[in-house]
């Protein structure tokens, strides 16, 4: 690029999901911002649930999400200030290739899971308050499944990161819901490949909220505020768009602008 | 004579019964009886190691007291060390000639730099006595000190005791070995079962014992002679 | 297992900066951590070894229990205690360096005590007589103990900074796990393995392990050499 960075002049702690972290986004986006502006963003990484109790603990200046009902849940409540679109990416259900429900190259996500649970396939379920948690039970419930009443011993909670589900997918050769951004950079696939995506229902929001300072007097309020609107600016939305892997890009920007 | 202790109804727990004593200067003296008797006992709360359960220890002087245990313990430095130490916790000024004419009294000094805990059993027993000897103490206290020697070992041992004695120390050994008491010391306190049951000088306690006790110890009727 | 293995070591010994830079802030964080649990926890331990006082065995059970505190519920207390809703979020440590020293001291400092006690209270059982017999008391006898056994006192010392080096609960927790400034060795191997790097995660546990048992072989050196030359 050929600029010098700016002098380092503080730092803003975000939480964001594990997802988002492990997707190598933030590698690729950070430094980008740091080098313009010498503000450090420290990336906590954890589950949706867990990074807005962050903010509402007033631990994180900034909270990075995707689950909208909780972000504006989050805002009603007066932790956050105002909620910002930034960009969007899909999840996909994976499974084992041998389709043992014979849902593969299907388009419609809740048509296959309903088939899933009729005929009881494996599936593996991140059941830990994340983002893609209340995504999969927001589609159980438009599949009309009753997913608390109706479970099985075919559907294991892992209580874990995106990951360690797919790890548990892998070794069971179960069905899971995953965000395309860890499964382009998950090694450990085994035989589990993508059996159903494209479905609008499967795209996944992401919000970006500065914690309120009125709540929480410490927030680093400029700083933090200069990460948003440099998310939601043109600079930022390029850079999320042109991060790529495999030749694929991960996140579509989509901020109000 | 200037009395430096004596003891008055003194009793600890059921092991030593209420007994009153005195120990002048001058003499040495034997503590003499069977294993259990409570010689060991007796000679911690003299030093005052342990404390009566009942009685009052008086001394008369604030001279220095030593003791030197059945096994030596010396602690991870050379042996001449092990001496500073000691001098400078009893705040003796120069402290390094005094150990090192000390180590020399007793034979060790060639093995003053050496660790301590590497010597053999009799060469620490001779250096923990180096260590009473350069206190320059008024009393010394001995509890079986060659129980766990070899004779030769026990010969030198034996040697520095006598020259403590020479020296104006008062010696005050405990031992169940007869022929040691006949050749170091010059009075005996025989106890047993935690009374003292007799007292005399030397010669006389072992030619013309008073009590059946002492009697029967002496002919070796108690099993630990 | 062993390609990944080797793919592993292969990764590591061509690694870039910000490997050793996990390196580094891991052995910072443990040996910081182990310097203030030994300055807290050595004088503890020998003290209850030494001095006698109502109480004392129910302090010295207590201690042994605490040696088994799970790291991740001492990162829990931790970080409800740091984080800006908790009573110590003045200070803003949550997520620094300094939170994750207070948690791995909180965790071995009972290590330290419970088994330098041990150590103090067998060479007090040897000294003890002999001390007092020649004047020494109180804090100086418990010094010149402490002293005289520090090469054993080392073993303890060790068994803390292994627990240290090896945890990863309680780092994570009050850490974050923040890339370039709380990321250690065992929060780096959680993290890769989870994305399902494997020969990443082998890769740096090779060099956890490398690091421990190198520490290990050198207590092991000194010991030995300390017991040929005091005895």
């Amino acid at each position: 690029m050929g600029l010098a960075a700016a002098a380092l002049v503080g730092f803003i702690t975000v939480a964001s999901t594990t997802s988002t972290e492990q997707s190598g986004l933030f590698k690729h986006l950070l430094p980008i911002f740091e080098n313009k502006t010498g503000i450090q963003v420290r990336v906590v990484a954890l589950g949706t649930g867990q990074a807005l109790d962050m903010g509402r603990r007033g631990d994180a200046d900034v909270v990075f999400v995707h689950a909208r009902a909780l972000e504006e849940k989050f805002i009603a409540e007066g932790h956050g200030v105002r909620r910002f679109e930034v960009m969007y990416n899909d999840f996909v259900l994976v499974g084992p290739s041998s389709d043992p429900a014979g849902v593969a190259g299907g388009k419609d996500i809740v048509q296959a899971l309903k088939i899933i649970h009729t005929t009881r396939a494996a599936f593996v379920s991140r059941g830990d308050r994340s983002g893609t948690h209340f995504a999969e039970l927001r589609l159980w419930r438009a599949a009309g499944v009753d997913i608390a009443r109706d479970k099985g011993p075919w559907y294991r909670d892992s209580g874990s990161g995106m990951g360690p589900t797919l790890n548990t997918a892998s070794g069971m050769h179960a069905y899971a819901l995953t965000d395309r951004g860890t499964w382009l950079t998950f090694k450990n696939r085994g035989k589990l490949v993508i059996v159903v995506e494209g479905d609008r229902r499967l795209f996944n929001q992401y919000g970006v909220i500065l914690v309120n300072p009125s709540r929480h007097a410490h927030v680093k309020r400029q700083m933090g505020q200069a990460f948003i609107d440099w998310l939601v600016g043109r600079e930022g939305q390029e850079a999320i768009a042109g991060y790529k892997v495999g030749g694929e890009q991960l996140f579509f920007p989509n901020a109000e602008n | 004579m200037m009395l430096p202790l004596a003891l008055d109804e003194v009793s600890f727990r059921d092991i030593i019964k209420p007994l009153s004593l005195e120990i002048a200067a001058g003499p040495s003296t034997i503590i003499l009886g069977a294993n259990g008797a409570g010689k060991s006992v007796l000679m911690r709360l003299m030093h005052g190691l342990l404390a009566p359960s009942s009685g009052k220890i008086f001394w008369r002087s604030a001279g220095r007291q030593a003791m030197v245990f059945q096994r030596p313990v010396m602690l991870r430095r050379s042996a001449l060390a092990n001496l500073v130490y000691a001098l400078e916790l009893a705040g003796v000024a120069d402290c390094e000639r005094q150990a090192l004419e000390a180590l020399e009294e007793v034979g060790l000094a060639h093995l003053a730099h050496r660790p301590a805990r590497v010597l053999s059993g009799g060469e620490q027993q001779r250096l923990a006595l180096a260590r009473a000897w350069a206190l320059h103490p008024e009393v010394l206290f001995l509890d079986e000190p060659t129980a766990s020697l070899d004779p030769s070992a026990t010969r030198e041992i034996e040697t520095i005791i006598k020259a403590f004695d020479a020296s104006g120390t008062k010696v005050v050994m405990a031992t169940h070995n007869l022929a040691q008491a006949q050749r170091l010391g010059d009075e005996v306190i025989y106890l047993h079962q935690g009374r003292v049951v007799e007292r005399a000088p030397v010669a006389a306690f072992f030619s013309r014992p008073a009590s059946a006790e002492a009697a029967a110890f002496i002919k070796g009727e108690l099993p630990w002679v | 297992m062993s390609g990944e293995i080797a793919e592993g070591l292969r990764l590591v010994a061509t690694l870039d900066l910000r490997l050793w830079e996990i390196v580094a802030l891991s052995l910072k964080i443990s040996l910081t951590a182990v310097v203030l649990a030994t300055a807290l926890g050595l004088p503890l331990g020998a003290a209850v070894a030494v001095v006698r006082f109502p109480g004392r065995d129910a302090v010295i059970v207590l201690l042994n229990a605490l040696m088994g505190l799970p790291p991740v519920v001492v990162g829990l207390l931790v970080y409800l205690l740091l984080s800006r809703a908790g009573p110590l979020g003045e200070l803003g440590l949550l997520f620094t360096p300094g939170a994750m020293v207070i948690a791995q001291t909180v965790l071995i400092t009972p290590i330290i005590a419970a088994l330098s006690r041990q150590a103090v209270a067998d060479a007090w059982r040897e000294y003890e007589e002999q001390l007092r017999s020649l004047g020494a008391r109180g804090v100086g006898a418990a010094l010149t103990l402490v002293w005289d056994i520090r090469f054993s006192l080392l073993t303890a010392v060790l068994a803390g900074l292994g627990r240290a080096s090896a945890e990863v609960g309680a780092v994570m927790i009050v850490g974050g796990n923040i890339d370039g400034v709380t990321r250690v060795m065992t929060t780096a191997i959680a993290l890769e393995t989870s994305k399902g790097d494997l020969p990443l995660a082998l890769g740096l546990g090779a060099v956890l392990i490398a690091i421990v048992l190198a520490l290990n072989a050198a207590a092991f050196l000194i010991k030995e050499a300390a017991q040929r030359r005091y005895g």
